[in-house]
């Protein structure tokens, strides 16, 4: 018997996917070194979580999943820019963006 | 449209204090381009008087009590309880802070008006009912932190202290919002108390492994934003690499929200879960006191000294937590509303001795405070005194209740455990105390300069807050008391 | 005018001498702190005898006022309990405190150098720990007593340490804090418990629950209630300076001699005991707690009293001593006689006080020189410091007619005669007593006799103190000659004092020690072994003065006098110390021949001598415990820390991805967990 792709995409497969872009982006945010990578990695997770938000929706029958995804958006988006701005200023005051450089606060 | 989607009069009121706040912050960002670099305190003054009349709205609010957009917004007595605190953190952290900024030549409006933002987002936290407003509330106070903490843009320290709160406190938040999407998932729904009877409802039982994850990733999220070990390794370096203003209100009305946050999560929708979150908190909360203390012992910075300490403090609320119970609750709010009052007293002194640039923040720049000013000295024993758990101090009896609780509940280790931290703490007070009497003003130090106004009556405010929870406990316990009935 | 309502008045007066003195003491002159500073004590006193007299009018002799509720959730009132127990504590905390105020003020006149500003800050801490002493015996219940309890523990700390800019000084007034809040966290315990069991922290209201016969006696076992009374026990003996708790309080002796005398000596240690005496209704229900309370007040007794008998610092004797008087007292509560033991507290305070004022008084004279060493032969010199030393010396000794006599022996009659007694427990107090006897006066032969041995410029300045201490002195010199007549020993007469007494105290006591009580009337009738008793202690107290007489009578070579035929040993105090370290830290099996050789050559002395040596190795033991065992703990909790703090500076490296690493791991543990259910 050929394989056969099912009628629709159950819903596991998606929640399977959103998990592994989660792992992705927080084992990216373990192991890379530049800092702007490792920020990118957070909108990994969080795009994880939108795709999460939209599959269970989708699956329950109801919108407000959607309009979570959105809030998640507008909120990502804020914290860029105010991500990014620190990032700046770190790079302005220390002319790197190697992550472990900043490290002078501790024990 | 029905017009039931327009929110009500009533609803708008008991939103009121986030408005005005909201309002008077954006008025402040744009009077800020038009205001001379001499006249910046006005600005200064105008955030204070926001703060004065969005507590005066909270108190109009609070007479009115109900629900306020379709649910999502629940202005209790819960809620009031924390509004109030947050908002009498930021007057005490404007205090601090005016004489801080203009002596570095930093003023600017922007810091109050982030600070503003901030105690919106907190306040949110503190009356959500909904985890997805909850998630915005934590947002809106966590993005303006962010920028504070490296508010000094030109400052290593600042830098440094702004990218870690930024990177793990976003790394935390995604967590936390993807706890959130399993939770949606598995009940269909972010309101609290559906979640309750969702998870109550044995016809609809979910599937445990689902549960499981994703209480586990709400834990988490939370546990970080109250720095609960083992996601406590942030506060330490944030704390000490931040202004010293900023971090004062950090130690108290972030954590005090977040701690309302997690109240509000743990005794209504994921009540029904008591038994697989129990021992999670346990070890947290004996965890928290541990690593707290024992860091704490060796540290030589006064900033991170008190890092640790705050992390200390956030285990022995912890305690209250595990103990799932209304009693536990209260004591829980005492504590923290006494932990706010002694940890900003306490930074407020610091302010004052770190002076320009922070350059004396090392616990030997204290040396000879005693003598040298000894009001500012006699202040800060008095907060320490109150954080070590003396009587006749607010911290005192904040322990008192959290222990006792603890001992009704059956939660008699973790009490025991509690108490002899709290006995070991005094340890590393006591020497900030003697250092402060004992040791000799260093030579060839500059010039203390008198406190400013503004630090001397945060100080002296906080003081006298602490000795009046310290001998009428009651006055706020009765009303702390009242606000947990909701739990019930 | 009503006393009685006013109680609550009684500790606010030094609260505000206390208040006007910190707030703007440094702009006052010294004479109106001397005036400030002993005037709201002695308002206090005067409004507790108004109210004690009072008190003593009424039918039902317990009084209290109840200002306002103050902890709802456990019941506790700002609220003030007079009785009989509570009226002693005032007339004590009262009456000696401001006797030690009026000393104070001229002992500390003559204080200069590096803390020359700090002499309204002394008085300001003075009154402040007055006030909370008084607090403390005034509360009606167990949470205002800690407020109490808690507050002259810092006074104690504040006085040990702020006044002295010494780095020894900072550190004792640490150790005293520190060990004090192991002992509070037991206190705390115990108090929880009580409300747990009781329902209240109300004096009266405990009292009625346990002696309404809902609890049954423990005996033989070891229940609930046991277990409370042992953290209370725990938080005494922290206060109280019992084992293990005790090593704080000779430390203390840094503190100015006044704080000795007040704090260290008269009041605050004595807390420990109040307490005790407080919860009697607890305590008679748990027999197996008192066996405790009784076995440490007695080890306690006899290892300070040892402890003692080798000091040099005339301070360090008293220190000691006070350890061992406090040991007395819970020997005395141990064995079921509450009011024997605060009856020997209420002595104690005389007595103690005017030694250790006495001591100040010695150490002024020879410009702050401490050591016993370095004086002798100044009796003539300073008549009334020694004329008043005398009498105390006396008085603790035990010898009949003085105060220390009737407490003592009573406390002995006790623990011979009580059904929670034994002879063990009164041979201990009999061996102790005879060291007392000892040590006090080898501590007088040594200061006042004998050829002086200070340098001649010391010797030339020598001069008794000026009035405002030698008045106190002999004050107290009368108290401890009358102190103890109103508790003379039934045998005088069965119409004595002790009666009156204990009919007086029959409120506080009453059935929570019927046991005792049956048992000492009972045992009344056993006249001839009471006399017999009595005889034998007052005999073991001549013989340890005529002991210390015959070693230390006479200066000349103290050293010598010290050691007689011992000489070679004891000249070279390392001698010794090696024969110790043989038996001790090296042990009898590797080099126990030779340690044995050296042991035979000094023991086979004999005589006195060997009384002499054995003594010296008993303290020798007992300075070991507390060196090695107790300091030992001390270092081992030192490490501890730093082994833990270790983990915690291992993970903070500085390094934002370690964090997030943990923080993953965090995670990882709680699925584990999850996983595992």
């Amino acid at each position: 018997m050929p394989f056969q792709l099912p009628a629709e995409v159950p819903l596991s497969w998606y929640l399977i996917l959103s998990a592994i872009l989660f792992v992705t982006g927080a084992a990216g945010f373990l192991i890379r070194r530049n800092i702007i990578t490792v920020f990118m990695c957070i909108e990994l997770m969080l795009n994880a979580v939108n795709l999460t938000f939209i599959s269970f929706s989708n699956a329950l029958g109801k919108v407000d999943g959607h309009i979570f995804s959105f809030f998640v958006m507008v909120v990502a988006a804020a914290e860029a820019a105010v991500g990014l701005a620190i990032i700046l200023t770190v790079f302005k005051n220390r002319a790197t963006l190697e992550i472990d450089e900043v490290s002078s606060l501790k024990l | 449209m029905p017009a039931s989607f327009m929110p009500s009069a009533q609803e708008l009121m008991r939103f009121a204090p986030e408005m005005l706040l909201t309002l008077a912050g954006t008025l402040i960002m744009l009077l800020e381009p038009f205001t001379e670099s001499g006249n910046k305190s006005r600005l200064a003054w105008l955030a204070l008087g926001a703060l004065l009349a969005a507590l005066g709205l909270t108190a109009v609010s609070a007479a009115d009590p109900g629900p306020a957009f379709s649910n999502m917004l629940l202005i209790d007595e819960f809620g009031t309880f924390f509004r109030f605190l947050v908002l009498a953190v930021g007057v005490l952290t404007i205090l601090i802070s005016t004489h801080y900024l203009r002596s570095g030549g930093h003023e600017s409006g922007e810091f109050y008006a982030l600070l503003l933002f901030s105690i919106v987002g907190q306040c949110i936290m503190a009356t959500a009912n909904e985890l997805i407003m909850l998630f915005i509330g934590l947002e809106v106070s966590s993005i303006a932190s962010y920028v504070l903490a490296g508010y000094l843009r030109d400052d290593k320290r600042n830098n440094e202290s702004a990218l870690k709160y930024f990177l793990l406190g976003s790394f935390a938040t995604a967590f936390l919002l993807y706890g959130i999407a399993w939770t949606y998932g598995i009940t269909g729904t972010t309101d609290l108390s559906l979640i309750r009877s969702a998870l109550l409802n044995p016809a609809s039982r979910p599937n445990e492994v689902l549960t499981a994850a994703a209480s586990a990733f709400l834990f988490v999220g939370l546990a970080f934003k109250v720095s609960a070990a083992p996601f406590q390794m942030w506060t330490p370096d944030v704390y000490q690499g931040a202004p010293a203003p900023v971090t004062a209100f950090f130690s108290a009305g972030p954590k005090a929200a977040a701690f309302a946050m997690f109240l509000r999560i743990v005794l209504t929708g994921f009540e029904p879960l008591k038994k697989e979150w129990e021992p999670l908190l346990w070890v947290s909360a004996l965890a928290t006191m541990i690593i707290g203390n024992f860091a704490a012992l060796r540290q030589t910075n006064v900033k991170r000294l008190l890092a640790y300490s705050s992390i200390s403090h956030a285990g022995y609320v912890l305690v209250a937590l595990t103990t799932h119970s209304g009693p536990g609750a209260a004591a829980a709010m005492f504590y923290l509303a006494a932990y706010c009052f002694m940890n900003v007293g306490a930074f407020a002194i610091i302010t004052h001795v770190a002076r320009r640039d922070e350059r004396y923040v090392e616990i030997a720049d204290l040396a000879g405070l005693g003598t040298r000013q000894p009001l500012m000295a006699g202040l800060l024993t008095v907060f320490l005194l109150s954080l070590t758990g003396i009587p006749l101090t607010a911290g005192f009896f904040g322990k008192f209740y959290i222990f006792k609780v603890a001992l009704d509940q059956g939660f008699i280790w973790l009490a025991i455990l509690g108490l002899l931290n709290s006995a070991l703490a005094a340890y590393y007070y006591l020497r900030v105390i003697v250092v402060m009497y004992m040791e000799p003003a260093p030579e060839g130090e500059g010039e203390l300069p008198a406190p400013a106004a503004g630090v001397l009556a945060a100080a002296v405010g906080s003081a006298i807050a602490t000795f009046f929870l310290g001998l009428f406990p009651s006055s706020l316990l009765d009303f702390a008391d009242k606000a947990r009935r909701i739990f019930n | 005018m009503n006393f009685l309502d006013l109680i609550w008045l009684i500790p606010l007066f030094p609260l505000a001498g206390a208040a006007v003195q910190l707030a703007i003491g440094r702009r006052l002159p010294k004479s109106a702190i001397s005036f400030i500073s002993p005037g709201a004590v002695g308002i206090s006193l005067l409004m507790s005898i108004g109210a004690v007299v009072q008190l003593a009018g009424l039918e039902r002799r317990s009084h209290e006022v109840r200002l306002f509720e103050w902890l709802p959730l456990i019941k506790a009132d700002m609220g003030f309990l007079l009785d009989p127990l509570s009226s002693v504590m005032i007339l004590v905390v009262s009456g000696v405190g401001f006797i030690i105020h009026v000393y104070a003020t001229g002992y500390m006149a003559h204080e200069h150098g590096p803390n020359h500003g700090g002499f309204y800050r002394f008085f300001g801490y003075m009154n402040l720990f007055v006030f909370f002493m008084l607090m403390l015996v005034l509360a009606n219940n167990y949470a205002l007593l800690f407020v109490g309890w808690e507050g002259v523990g810092l006074c104690s700390y504040l006085l040990i340490g702020f006044y002295f800019h010494k780095k020894s000084a900072g550190d004792a007034g640490n150790k005293a804090f520190i060990v004090n809040r192991i002992g509070d966290a037991g206190f705390i315990l115990g108090m929880f418990m009580l409300f747990q069991l009781t329902g209240s922290l109300r004096f009266v209201d405990v009292n009625e629950v346990l002696r309404s016969g809902r609890f049954a006696v423990e005996l033989g076992t070891f229940g609930a209630l046991s277990l409370c009374a042992l953290c209370l026990f725990i938080g005494a003996t922290g206060k109280s300076a019992q084992i293990p708790l005790f090593v704080w309080l000779p430390d203390a002796m840094e503190g100015p001699t006044p704080v000795s005398a007040l704090i260290h000596a008269a009041t605050m240690v004595t807390a420990g005991v109040y307490m005790v005496a407080r919860s009697n209704a607890l305590y008679a229900l748990t027999p197996e707690t008192s066996h405790v309370v009784a076995a440490v007040g007695a080890a306690t007794a006899i290892l300070a009293a040892s402890i003692g008998l080798v000091q040099n610092d005339i301070k360090r004797v008293l220190a000691y001593s006070t350890v061992s008087q406090l040991g007395y007292m819970f020997l005395a509560a141990g064995v079921g006689a509450y009011w024997v033991a605060i009856f020997h507290l209420y002595t104690h305070a005389f007595f103690k006080a005017l030694l250790f004022l006495g001591a100040g008084s010695v150490i002024h004279a020879l410009g702050g020189e401490q050591d016993m060493r370095k004086m002798g032969g100044i009796k003539d010199k300073v008549p009334v410091t020694f004329r008043t030393m005398f009498v105390a010396s006396l008085a603790i000794a035990g010898i009949p007619g003085l105060a220390g006599f009737f407490s003592k022996d009573e406390i002995l009659w006790q623990a011979w005669s009580s059904p929670l007694g034994s002879k063990a427990l009164w041979m201990v107090g009999f061996a102790t007593a005879a060291m007392t006897a000892f040590y006090m006066w080898r501590l007088m032969f040594m200061t006042f006799y004998g050829t002086p041995r200070m340098d001649e410029h010391t010797l030339h300045h020598v001069h008794e103190s000026p009035k405002s201490m030698t008045v106190p002195l002999v004050i107290l010199a009368a108290g401890s000659v009358v102190a103890g007549w109103i508790g003379m020993p039934k045998v005088f007469g069965e119409n004595g004092f002790m009666q009156a007494l204990e009919h007086w105290r029959a409120p506080v006591f009453a059935q929570g020690h019927a046991a005792a009580h049956e048992a000492a009337s009972h045992a009344h009738h056993d006249t001839t072994m009471e006399w017999v008793l009595m005889g034998l202690s007052i005999g073991v107290a001549l013989g340890g003065i005529f002991i210390a007489k015959a070693l230390f009578f006479g200066g000349g070579n103290i050293e010598l006098r010290t050691g007689g035929p011992l000489y070679p040993v004891l000249l070279n105090k390392w001698y010794v110390d090696e024969i110790y370290n043989f038996l001790f830290v090296k042990g009898l099996t590797i080099n126990g021949g030779g340690a044995m050789a050296r042991f035979d050559a000094n023991v086979v002395d004999g005589g006195v001598n060997g009384t002499a040596w054995m003594t010296r190795m008993v303290s020798r033991i007992s300075m070991w415990y507390d060196t090695w065992i107790v300091d030992g703990l001390v270092n081992l909790s030192a490490f501890t820390v730093r082994a833990l703090s270790f983990p915690v500076r291992f993970f903070q490296t500085g390094y934002l991805q370690t964090y997030a690493l943990v923080f993953v791991m965090g995670i990882l543990a709680i699925f584990g967990y999850y996983w595992s259910r």
